[in-house]
């Protein structure tokens, strides 16, 4: 089993997300570098966080563009695990992986702190070991993570069960007061119709150790790790 | 040859900075602005070569390929001839 850390120039999560799957997970990692279009035969890819290609035209707008998203688009299609964080959620939702777009935030500043979240579904790759209604405690760092889409598109991702997890009080409650940036229905991950691709705004990787305030982010590496040994099993 | 396109997030979508600039004017005494919607502008020059219906289609596809994003984003643009 091997992971695949993406590195766009401007990507700056990727030796955390990195850290995390090879220290934490102890999963053998490799750095797949934008301009490459080979994926390394990896199990998983995993869209880290930060400015690829500077952002300059809209986040992710030109990220979208590159040879090795070529090849994730094509590995997600065939079922491939994809995980994109903050900056990888905005690049999967320009590529058309994901629906709907990232907003700049409501409150038009650069939001960095801890919030919390409602884990909505346990029925996927990302958070099978989750339950659901758990609370989870990571950090967001973003200036364009408010979550929109169309109402059609929003009725179909409730109706399929599709919003992974929700911004919501310690106590699990989802309210205006919770959402950090205005995302629509507080919606802070969403998966693809398959349940293979999953991005979200928070960082698990900024959270998968005691020492960083959190270790909450965690359990989606590990479920990961574990639905790809239980596949490699049978 | 050169191509005007003009940017501007859809009607549906919520505009945050267009908002706080219109409230701006408001406070300023500009009473009578009811909305801002703010966008972007992009000039692009093309090579004279181009026949305008040429012209045309390459930048409906640069416009709608690359420049927006048509969840949220709508765009127009105008092409300006050359100066003979």
């Amino acid at each position: 089993m091997k992971f695949g850390v993406l590195q766009f120039p401007g990507s700056n999560c990727d030796q955390d997300t990195a850290h995390v799957l090879s220290a934490v997970a102890r999963q053998p990692v490799v750095m797949l570098w934008h301009a490459s279009p080979s994926l390394e035969g990896v199990d998983a890819v995993l869209i880290p966080g930060g400015f690829a290609y500077g952002d300059y035209l809209r986040t992710g707008a030109i990220a979208r563009f590159s040879p090795v998203m070529a090849s994730v688009c094509r590995f997600a299609a065939e079922g491939g695990p994809v995980l994109g964080i903050c900056n990888g959620f905005q690049i999967l939702c320009e590529s058309g992986l994901l629906p709907g777009a990232l907003l700049r935030n409501a409150g038009l500043r650069y939001v960095c702190r801890q919030v919390h979240l409602r884990v909505e579904t346990a029925d996927s790759l990302f958070t099978h070991l989750l339950a659901e209604g758990q609370v989870l405690r990571l950090p967001v760092g973003h200036m364009e993570g408010n979550y929109f889409c169309d109402e059609a598109t929003l009725t179909m991702l409730e109706r399929d069960r599709r919003v992974v997890f929700r911004y919501c009080s310690p106590a699990g409650e989802v309210t205006t007061a919770s959402n950090p940036n205005g995302s629509l229905a507080n919606v802070a991950g969403v998966l693809n119709a398959g349940r293979n691709v999953l991005g979200m705004m928070p960082h698990p990787d900024r959270s998968s150790e005691e020492l960083l305030g959190s270790a909450d982010g965690f359990g989606i590496f590990q479920s990961l790790v574990q639905a790809l040994s239980a596949v490699g099993r049978t | 040859m050169k191509a005007h396109v003009y940017v501007v997030s859809k009607q549906s979508v919520l505009d945050p900075q267009g908002q706080a600039i219109g409230n701006a004017l408001r406070k300023l005494g500009h009473a009578e602005v009811a909305e801002v919607r703010q966008g972007k502008y992009f000039i692009l020059t093309l090579s004279d070569a181009l026949s305008t219906s040429a012209a045309h289609a390459e930048v409906e596809r640069i416009a709608s390929g690359v420049l927006t994003n048509p969840v949220i984003e709508e765009f127009s643009f105008r092409l300006e001839e050359p100066s003979r």
